[in-house]
C-alpha cells in the first residue's frame, strides 16, 4: 500500500515505471502547447519572408496529429487499474 | 340498601355472567373494564368488594392491586383476584400484593357468590 | 433529385424521428438492465462531440475564410484539454462521481459549502452565456434552410416560421427524453445515444463534403495545396495575441460550458472512458477541423462573389448540381445544432430547477411541511425551464437578427462561462478558496464580461454609440471596448483579459482575507484531497433526527422504492434487519449524496438540515480533519473499518442473543397465554352452562345464554385450529398445493372474506398493476390477504378508513402492500407484531368483541416463508403498512 505509515524512499521497477509513465502524461500537453506557441514567430503570411499558406496549414496539423498519437501510446501504456493503488504520491 | 360490587373485567361474556349471578344474589353490580382507570373508578365509587381480573388492557390486574393497597383510601377493600392463567406463582404474587382472596378462571358460579360474600362480610 | 421546402421538411422530420426511436430503443435496453454497451469508450467519446455545433460545421469555414488558422484555435484548446487529461478532467470525473455532482454549479456551490448563492449565481452566468449560443443553432438551421430553398420550387423559406418550429420541436424532444424522470445519477442513456449517433452523423457528412471538394473539385491533395497557397486569404495572419487567448478561452469554455460539463463529468461512469477519450476526442476535432480551409479555398474560387461564407459548406454541392450531397451536408448541420440545443438545455434545466426553483421553493416552507411532492416540483420545474430556456434562446435570436457571424457569437458564450473557470479550477486544487472569494470573482468576472463584451452584442439600442465611445456619464475610464483607458486592443481579447484578470484577483483576494466556514474547509478538504484513499469527512457530526422521518424525506425525492432500497441495504450494513437503520453520521452523508444526485447538494443539505437538528458540523469536528497527515489518515481508517466490521459483527450477535433469550422467554408467554386464550372461553361456557342446568330462567334468558355458550365454544375451535395450523407451518408438515391464478382474483378473494366491505374500509386497488400470473398456494396467499386485510379494517382508527394495495415486480419477486392510513404501530411494538399471541397493549378499547387471539400475524409469517416469500412492517407510510413478497412461481422444491 503506498500509503502505509512508513513508505519506502525507492519503489520497485513497476511502480516505477508507472510512476514516469504519468510524470510523461502530464508532460505531453506542455510540450504541445509550447509546439503550438512556434507560430509567434512567424512572420505573416503572404508578406516577404511570411510563411507559405500550406506550410503554416501542415505544421499546425502535423502537431495536432502527433499529440493524437502521443496520447493514444499513453493511455494504451498506463495501465488505470494500477492507479487505485498509487493515489497522489510524490514521484 | 343492596352492597355494591366492582367488576373490574374485560371479557364482554364473562362480565355478563358474573354480573347475572351475582345481582340474583342481591347484589349491585358495577362493572368497568379498562385497567388503566380501574384504581380511581374503586377510590370513586367505594364499593364493599372488588372483583379484580389479572390481565385487562392498559394496566394489569396486579399492577391495579398495588395500587390500591399502596393508597390508604382504598387499602382495606376486600380484592377477589380472578385469573386465567392459573399457574401456582400468579396466586403467590396475588396473595403478596394483598389480594383477600384468589380464583382460578373457569370457576363455579357457587363459589364466587360465596366468596364474594364472605369478603364482605369479613 | 428536385429539392422543395416540403422534401426538406420532410427530410428533417424523419431524421428527427429516427432520433427519437433511437433514443427510445437506447432507453430501454438501459432499462433493461442490457445496456453494458451503451456506456463504452467509443460512446463516450461521440457525446463529446457536441462540442462541435453548428458554429464547427458552418461558421468554421467562414472563420477560416476571414482570419485564415485561427479557426483552428476553438479545436485546440479543448484537444489540449483532453491530452492533459491526467492535469484537470480526471480529477473532475472523480469528484463528480464521489459527490454526486449533477452540473458545473452544483459543483462548484457544493465545493464551495454548499452555498445556494453561489449554485444560484453560476446557473445564472450560464443561462446567460448560453442563451446566445443556442440562438446561433436556431440561426444556423434556419439560415440553412432559407439558402437551400433559395431560388428553388416554393419559394425561400421563412426563417423566422423554421426557427420557431425548430425551437418547439426541440423542447418536447428534450422534455421526452431528458426529464422523464428524477434519474439519481443524472445520466440519461437514450439522449447520450441519440447524441453518439448524431456525431457520426456529422462527421460523416463533413468529410464527404471534404473528400468532395478536395478530390472532385480541388484536383487531389498536391491540388489543393497549391491552391491554398495561391488563396487571396494569409492563413497565419501574425495576431499572435488572438491565437494565445483564443487557445485559452476555448480551452477555458470546453471546461466549464454547462453542456461541456454535463457530458463529460455527468455522464461519465468510468474513468477509463477518460484514456481512449483522450486521444480520440482530439482526433475526432481533427478530423472535422480537416476540410475547413480547402471548403474555403474552393468556395471562394468558384462561388460568386459575395456568397456567405458561413454556408459553403452547403452552397458548394447546392452550385455543382451534387442534391444529395447538400442533403447530407444539411442533415450534418442539422445534427451539429440539434444536439447541441438538446444537450444544452437539459444541463441548463438541470441548473435552473436545481440551484434557482428548489432553493426557492424550500424557503417559501416551513420544516415540518418540507414537501408533499418535491419530486413532481423538481420535475415541473426541470421541464418549464427546457421551455424557459428554449424561449430566451429565440428571443435572443429574434433581437440580434440573423446579421452577426456565427463564430463571433459563440466566442461571446465562451468568454461568459469561462468566468467560472477561476472558482472552479481554484475549487479542485486550492483549499484556501472560500465562498465569499469565489462570491466576488464570480460576481465581478460576469458584471465585467457583461459590460464589455455581452450586452455590446445587441447594439446600438442597448448600449447607445455614446457610451461606447466616451463611457457612461461621461466616465472616460469605464468605455466598454476600452476600460482603464485600455484601448485599441480586439473587443474580444479585451474583454476576456479584464474579465478573468478582475475575477480571478477578487477570488484571490477575497479568498486569502476571509475565513471559510467549517463545512466550506469540510468539502475544500474532499474536493482538493479526492483521490487519496481515506475520506474522513462528516457533514453531520451528530444527529436528533428521527430515521422514519429521514425515509419520508428520501421517498419523496427518491421514489418510494429507491428509498426503501437504500435504508434497507443500510440496515443490513449496520447488521440490523428491517428497512429502519440507526441515523449515523456516515448514513446521513450517503443519505445526504444520494438526494443530491436528484436536486443538487445544496437544496439536498438543506432538506437533510431541516431534519437533522443542531450543528452539522462543528470546529472541532474539523479539528479531526484538517492539519491530519497521511500516516494518520490511513492509520485511523484501518482502525475505522476494522471497528465497523466488529461492531457489526458484535451488533448480530447481540440481535441474536436478544432474540434468544425473548424466545425462551415466549416459549413461557406461549404457555401461559394459551392457558389464558383457553380458558377464558371456557369460563363463559361454564359459568353459563350451570345456569342453563338451573330452573327459573325465562326462555329469552336460556336462549340468550345458550347462544353465547355456542359462540364461545365456536371461539375455542377457532383457536385450536390457529394453534394447529401455526404448529404444523412450523414444523414444515404443511403440503402447498402449487395452483395457476391471477393475483387480482387472489385479492378480490381475500377481501370478499374479511368483509371488507361491512367494515366501511375503503379499498384503492390498481388493477393494471394487478394483472399479474402467479403460480403457487393461492389458498395460503389468501389466507395472508385476508389477515392484512382484516386486520386493516378491524384496526384501522382514521376517520375515513382507507386501504391501499399497491403491487409491483422486481425481478422474480412479486411485492404486495398493504397499507392503511390509520395511526400505524409504534415502534416498539413493531418488533412483536409477528410473534404468536401478540395483540398490541393499546388496543382500541371499546372493542371487547372476542376476536383473534393475536396468532393471525404469526401465521402469515410462517405461511409466507413456506411459500418462499416474506413478510415485513414497512415504515413510513402514513399508516400501518405491510408488505409481502414472494416468487411469482413457487420453487419446485417448497412443495
Amino acid at each position: 500500500m503506498a500509503r502505509a505509515p512508513r513508505r519506502p524512499v525507492f519503489l520497485p521497477p513497476a511502480g516505477y515505471r508507472q510512476r514516469r509513465l504519468r510524470d510523461a502524461a502530464r508532460l505531453l500537453p506542455v510540450a504541445g502547447i509550447v509546439l503550438l506557441l512556434i507560430p509567434l514567430l512567424w512572420k505573416p503570411s503572404g508578406t516577404p519572408q511570411g510563411v507559405g499558406n500550406a506550410a503554416a496549414l501542415l505544421y499546425v496539423f502535423g502537431v495536432w496529429a502527433a499529440l493524437v498519437a502521443g496520447a493514444r501510446l499513453l493511455a494504451w501504456l498506463l495501465r488505470l487499474d494500477a492507479e487505485e493503488e498509487g493515489g497522489e504520491g510524490p514521484p | 340498601m343492596a352492597r355494591r360490587v366492582l367488576l373490574i373485567e374485560d371479557e364482554p361474556n364473562i362480565i355478563e355472567a358474573l354480573s347475572f349471578i351475582l345481582t340474583r344474589d342481591g347484589w349491585t353490580v358495577h362493572t368497568h373494564a379498562d385497567g388503566l382507570t380501574a384504581a380511581a373508578r374503586v377510590k370513586a365509587g367505594s364499593p364493599e368488594v372488588v372483583v379484580l381480573d389479572a390481565m385487562l388492557p392498559g394496566r394489569s390486574g396486579f399492577d391495579i392491586l398495588r395500587d390500591l393497597r399502596a393508597d390508604p383510601a382504598t387499602a382495606q377493600v376486600p380484592v377477589l383476584m380472578l385469573t386465567a392463567r392459573g399457574q401456582e406463582k400468579d396466586r403467590e404474587l396475588a396473595l403478596r400484593l394483598g389480594a383477600t382472596e384468589f380464583m382460578t378462571k373457569p370457576f363455579a358460579n357457587a363459589e364466587v357468590v360465596a366468596e364474594v360474600r364472605r369478603l364482605a362480610g369479613g | 433529385m428536385i429539392l422543395t421546402f416540403n422534401t426538406l421538411v420532410a427530410v428533417s422530420l424523419g431524421y428527427v424521428a429516427m432520433l427519437f426511436a433511437v433514443a427510445f430503443a437506447a432507453d430501454r435496453r438501459a432499462r433493461a438492465g442490457r445496456g453494458g454497451w451503451l456506456r463504452s469508450p467509443l460512446i463516450y467519446t461521440l457525446s463529446l462531440s457536441i462540442y462541435c455545433t453548428a458554429w464547427t460545421f458552418y461558421g468554421a469555414v467562414g472563420y477560416a475564410a476571414r482570419s485564415g488558422l485561427e479557426y483552428l484555435t476553438i479545436y485546440l484548446g479543448p484537444s489540449l484539454v483532453m491530452v492533459g487529461w491526467w492535469w484537470v478532467v480526471r480529477k473532475l470525473v472523480r469528484i463528480g462521481r464521489a459527490q454526486r455532482i449533477t452540473s458545473i454549479a452544483d459543483l462548484v456551490s457544493s465545493r464551495f459549502g454548499k452555498s445556494v448563492p453561489i449554485g444560484a449565481l453560476v446557473t445564472l452566468i450560464a443561462v446567460a452565456g448560453v442563451t446566445p449560443y443556442i440562438a446561433l443553432q436556431l440561426q444556423s438551421i434556419s439560415l440553412t434552410f432559407a439558402a437551400f430553398t433559395e431560388g428553388l420550387e416554393g419559394g425561400r423559406a421563412d426563417v423566422d416560421f423554421v426557427a420557431l418550429w425548430t425551437a418547439i420541436g426541440l423542447a418536447v424532444f428534450t422534455i421526452l427524453f431528458g426529464t422523464r424522470n428524477l434519474d439519481p445519477s443524472e445520466r440519461h442513456h437514450g439522449i447520450v445515444m441519440a447524441v453518439a449517433v448524431e456525431a457520426v452523423v456529422k462527421l460523416f457528412a463533413l468529410l464527404a463534403v471534404g473528400v468532395f471538394v478536395v478530390w472532385g473539385l480541388g484536383g487531389g491533395v498536391g491540388g489543393i495545396l497549391d491552391r491554398i497557397d495561391r488563396a487571396p486569404i494569409p492563413m497565419w495572419q501574425g495576431n499572435g495575441g488572438r491565437w494565445v487567448g483564443l487557445t485559452f478561452l476555448s480551452a477555458a469554455a470546453f471546461l466549464t460550458l454547462p453542456r461541456m460539463f454535463h457530458v463529460l463529468v455527468v455522464e461519465n461512469d468510468d474513468d477509463r472512458h477518460l484514456a481512449v477519450a483522450s486521444w480520440a476526442f482530439p482526433l475526432y476535432v481533427l478530423l472535422m477541423s480537416l476540410f475547413v480551409v480547402p471548403i474555403a479555398v474552393v468556395g471562394l474560387d468558384r462561388l460568386p462573389e459575395g456568397s456567405n461564407p458561413d454556408l459553403f459548406v452547403l452552397a458548394l454541392p447546392i452550385s455543382e448540381g451534387h442534391g444529395g450531397l447538400a442533403l447530407l451536408a444539411f442533415l450534418g448541420g442539422f445534427s451539429s445544432a440539434t444536439s447541441m440545443v438538446i444537450v444544452a438545455t437539459i444541463a441548463l434545466a438541470t441548473m435552473v430547477s436545481n440551484h434557482i426553483v428548489a432553493p426557492l421553493w424550500l424557503s417559501t416552507r416551513r420544516p415540518d411541511q418540507v414537501s408533499r411532492d418535491l419530486r413532481g416540483t423538481i420535475l415541473l420545474a426541470r421541464r418549464a425551464s427546457v421551455g424557459g430556456v428554449l424561449s430566451l434562446g429565440y428571443v435572443y435570436f429574434q433581437i440580434t437578427g440573423s446579421g452577426v457571424a456565427l463564430s463571433s457569437i459563440g466566442l461571446i458564450a465562451f468568454a461568459g462561462v469561462a468566468q467560472i473557470l477561476p472558482a472552479l479550477l481554484g475549487g479542485v486544487f486550492w483549499r484556501g478558496g472560500t465562498a465569499k472569494g469565489a462570491g466576488a470573482g464570480l460576481a465581478i468576472g460576469a458584471t465585467v464580461w457583461a459590460w464589455t463584451l455581452f450586452l455590446p452584442s445587441f447594439g446600438l439600442a442597448v448600449i447607445p454609440a455614446t457610451v461606447l465611445e466616451n463611457g457612461p456619464y461621461g466616465l472616460d475610464w469605464l468605455r466598454p471596448r476600452a476600460l482603464f483607458g485600455l484601448a485599441g486592443l480586439d473587443p474580444l481579447l479585451h474583454a476576456v483579459i479584464w474579465s478573468l484578470l478582475l475575477n480571478a484577483t477578487a477570488f484571490t483576494l477575497v479568498s486569502l482575507l476571509t475565513f471559510p466556514k467549517p463545512l466550506e474547509r469540510l468539502q475544500g478538504a474532499q474536493f482538493v484531497n479526492v483521490f487519496e484513499r481515506a475520506q474522513p469527512g462528516r457533514a453531520w457530526s451528530r444527529s436528533g433526527a428521527e430515521v422514519e422521518d429521514l425515509l419520508v424525506l428520501a421517498q419523496r425525492v427518491l421514489g418510494t422504492e429507491a428509498a426503501l432500497d437504500l435504508f434497507g441495504a443500510e440496515a443490513g450494513r449496520q447488521g440490523k434487519s428491517g428497512h429502519l437503520p440507526d441515523p449515523t453520521p456516515a448514513f446521513l452523508q450517503r443519505l445526504e449524496r444520494e438526494l443530491a444526485g436528484s436536486v443538487g447538494a445544496a437544496a439536498a443539505h438543506a432538506l437533510v438540515g431541516q431534519l437533522v437538528q443542531g450543528p452539522g458540523v462543528s470546529v472541532e469536528d474539523l479539528m479531526a480533519v484538517a492539519g491530519e497527515t497521511a500516516q494518520i489518515l490511513e492509520y485511523s481508517a484501518r482502525l475505522e473499518q476494522k471497528s465497523a466490521e466488529q461492531e457489526r459483527t458484535a451488533r448480530a450477535l447481540r440481535e441474536a442473543n436478544d432474540k434468544l433469550t425473548q424466545l425462551a422467554r415466549q416459549k413461557d408467554a406461549f404457555l401461559s397465554r394459551i392457558s389464558h386464550e383457553l380458558r377464558t372461553p371456557m369460563t363463559a361456557i361454564r359459568s353459563f352452562s350451570s345456569l342453563l342446568a338451573e330452573d327459573g330462567l325465562s326462555p329469552l334468558e336460556a336462549q340468550r345464554f345458550a347462544r353465547i355458550v355456542e359462540a364461545e365454544a365456536q371461539r375455542m375451535t377457532r383457536l385450536l385450529d390457529d394453534l394447529l395450523d401455526l404448529s404444523v407451518l412450523r414444523d414444515g408438515q404443511v403440503s402447498l398445493k402449487r395452483q395457476h391464478g391471477l393475483l387480482a382474483d387472489v385479492i378480490d378473494r381475500a377481501l370478499l372474506s374479511a368483509g371488507v366491505a361491512r367494515a366501511g374500509l375503503r379499498v384503492l386497488r390498481d388493477p393494471g398493476q394487478e394483472a399479474v400470473a402467479i403460480s403457487t398456494d393461492l389458498d395460503r396467499l389468501a389466507q395472508v390477504f385476508i389477515n392484512l386485510a382484516s386486520n386493516a379494517a378491524k384496526y384501522c382508527d382514521a376517520d375515513r378508513p382507507e386501504l391501499r394495495i399497491s403491487v409491483h415486480r422486481r425481478g422474480g419477486q412479486v411485492i404486495v402492500d398493504f397499507a392503511d392510513n390509520g395511526s400505524g404501530i409504534p415502534v416498539p411494538e413493531r418488533e412483536v407484531i409477528f410473534e404468536s399471541f401478540a395483540r398490541l397493549s393499546g388496543r382500541r378499547s371499546g372493542r371487547p368483541e372476542p376476536s383473534g387471539a393475536g396468532l393471525g400475524l404469526a401465521i402469515c409469517r410462517e405461511v409466507m416463508a413456506r411459500l418462499g416469500g416474506s413478510i415485513a412492517y414497512l415504515p413510513g407510510q402514513g399508516g400501518a403498512a405491510f408488505r409481502v413478497a414472494f416468487p411469482q412461481g413457487l420453487a419446485a422444491a417448497a412443495e
